[in-house]
């Protein structure tokens, strides 16, 4: 069946209505809420502060290390708490896909955490995640070259799609999910998996379709920054 | 700090300008947190804030309650919410946090387990009860009392088809609640005692008592905690606090 129209009635390379919002933990250093759509994720960075345990500390520079969580009811069947492999995978990659724009340098011997939790998800959790994670980090002063934005692209039955839902995700024709992250200064792509069937030309043209979106999603981020900001000078 | 609020205290007031038996305000309940959640809810105490959910599951009974639902109870003091936490499995603080609002539930009768009984001794309703902390303010453990009867409160039954959970699709049915248990903490600082401690005044504490209140007025679980004792006046004293100091939280959950 050739997918002719979204289940939600958005166009293939529209991206689901989002919202953020910045300062959300007043005990955090940086703080932020990004949702697209259905999909909600909640960061705080604390830092800089000591690394524990001790040997991770690096005179060269902070330590960046972050944690992604689902929180057991923001899943249709209860997700057990504590870490899991498909968390401590995406706490790496959120990691890796964060630190490009990140200038710790100046931070020798400590260390910046970054805390992802998803309360409510309906697919593109770790995409939420690191767009959260971002404004977290600028939230908190840290020094950054940009942003980093973040979306899920991918392929339901035949067509490229942008920002999946879970009916999408759970598409009887299958689906493939195409998460990737990047600095829309630079262009730089920080974050790109992917599991499923694509050529590469179908690639290519979704990442295509992503770096757009990452447009949209960036003025998202900033003007949630914006507004914390404008509203504490009134 | 210790000696300012202390001094404070013995003036007859708090450093936030509070009276001694009073919550902080405003005391906001919010619903629907989670929509794959059968119930959820969140609580602001001040600027302390905690959000619980309600997963619903089917399994065998324990032999001990053959005709009856069963209820667990857990909670994560997320890193987000303090510079004091960090991720990892739940250490003395976080368990013990759990188990007191776990017992106020339970020891109230608030929830009506019998009717979460499908059939004796064969299958019954569990439900699962998971406390998250956002911003620690001081109190959690009030705020995640409130949360977590707040989510049963708003908690429905999902639909269930040969004895099989549908993820996802829920029911109109309510989870049978008798009334709610509300908990109310009262600290000692120094010689006082104060309800719904701030972080300031958390950190000054010396001891405290968190006491389970059901509809009636009659009381369902207490558990002290901190380092230094109390007398029995002041445990009388502090059930009476907290006995007065739920009744304005019964009418923000109604």
């Amino acid at each position: 069946m050739p997918y002719d129209k979204r289940f939600d009635g958005r166009k293939f390379e529209e991206v689901r209505e989002m919202e953020g919002k910045v300062g959300i933990i007043p005990r955090a250093d940086g703080s932020a809420m990004f949702r697209t759509g259905k999909t909600i994720a909640i960061a705080a960075v604390y830092g800089p502060r000591k690394v524990l345990p001790a040997f991770m500390q690096n005179p060269k520079g902070g330590v960046l290390k972050c944690v992604y969580d689902l929180l057991s009811f923001s899943v249709t069947e209860r997700k057990r708490p504590g870490p899991s492999r498909r968390s401590t995978e995406i706490s790496k990659v959120t990691a890796d896909s964060l630190a490009p724009v990140l200038d710790l340098t100046k931070f020798s011997y400590l260390g910046v955490d970054v805390y992802v939790y998803i309360t409510q998800a309906d697919a593109g959790t770790r995409a939420a995640g690191i767009n959260a994670a971002a404004m977290a980090l600028a939230d908190a002063g840290m020094p950054m070259k940009d942003l980093i934005t973040s979306i899920a692209v991918g392929k339901v039955s035949d067509k490229i799609v942008v920002d999946l839902d879970k009916d999408e995700e759970d598409h009887e024709d299958g689906a493939t999910d195409l998460p990737m992250a990047m600095s829309t200064r630079t262009g730089e792509i920080t974050l790109l998996q992917m599991d499923g069937n694509m050529t590469q030309k179908e690639i290519k043209e979704a990442v295509e379709m992503g770096m757009k979106a990452c447009i949209e999603i960036k003025k998202v981020q900033v003007e949630a920054l914006k507004a914390k900001y404008t509203e504490a000078g009134k | 700090m210790k000696k300012y609020i202390e001094a404070v205290l013995l003036n007859g007031e708090r450093i936030d300008g509070r009276k001694f038996e009073e919550f902080r305000k405003p005391v906001e309940v919010s619903y629907d947190v989670s929509n794959k959640a059968e119930g959820s809810a969140r609580v602001k105490i001040g600027k302390t804030e905690v959000i619980a959910g309600v997963k619903m599951d089917v399994g065998t009974p324990y032999p001990d309650s053959a005709d009856r639902g069963n209820l667990m109870m857990g909670a994560e003091r997320l890193p987000v919410s303090s510079p004091e936490f960090l991720p990892g499995p739940p250490n003395a603080e976080t368990i013990e946090l759990a188990r007191i609002v776990d017992r106020g539930i339970r020891e109230s009768g608030m929830i009506d387990l019998k009717k979460l009984c499908i059939r004796e001794g064969e299958l019954v309703w569990n439900i699962i009860v998971d406390i998250y902390t956002i911003n620690d303010d001081g109190n959690l453990i009030d705020a995640s009392a409130l949360a977590a009867v707040a989510a049963l409160k708003n908690a429905v039954l999902p639909e269930l088809v040969n004895d099989r959970v549908q993820w996802g699709k829920f029911t109109k049915t309510k989870v049978p609640l008798n009334f709610e248990a509300i908990n109310a903490t009262v600290y000692k600082i120094g010689k006082e005692l104060v309800i719904d401690a701030n972080r300031d005044e958390e950190a000054a504490a010396d001891a405290r008592l968190s006491v389970s209140v059901s509809e009636t007025g009659s009381v369902h679980a207490m558990q002290k905690g901190g380092r230094i004792g109390m007398s029995i006046d002041e445990i009388d004293k502090a059930i009476g606090m907290a006995i007065e100091a739920v009744k304005p939280l019964r009418e923000v959950l109604k």
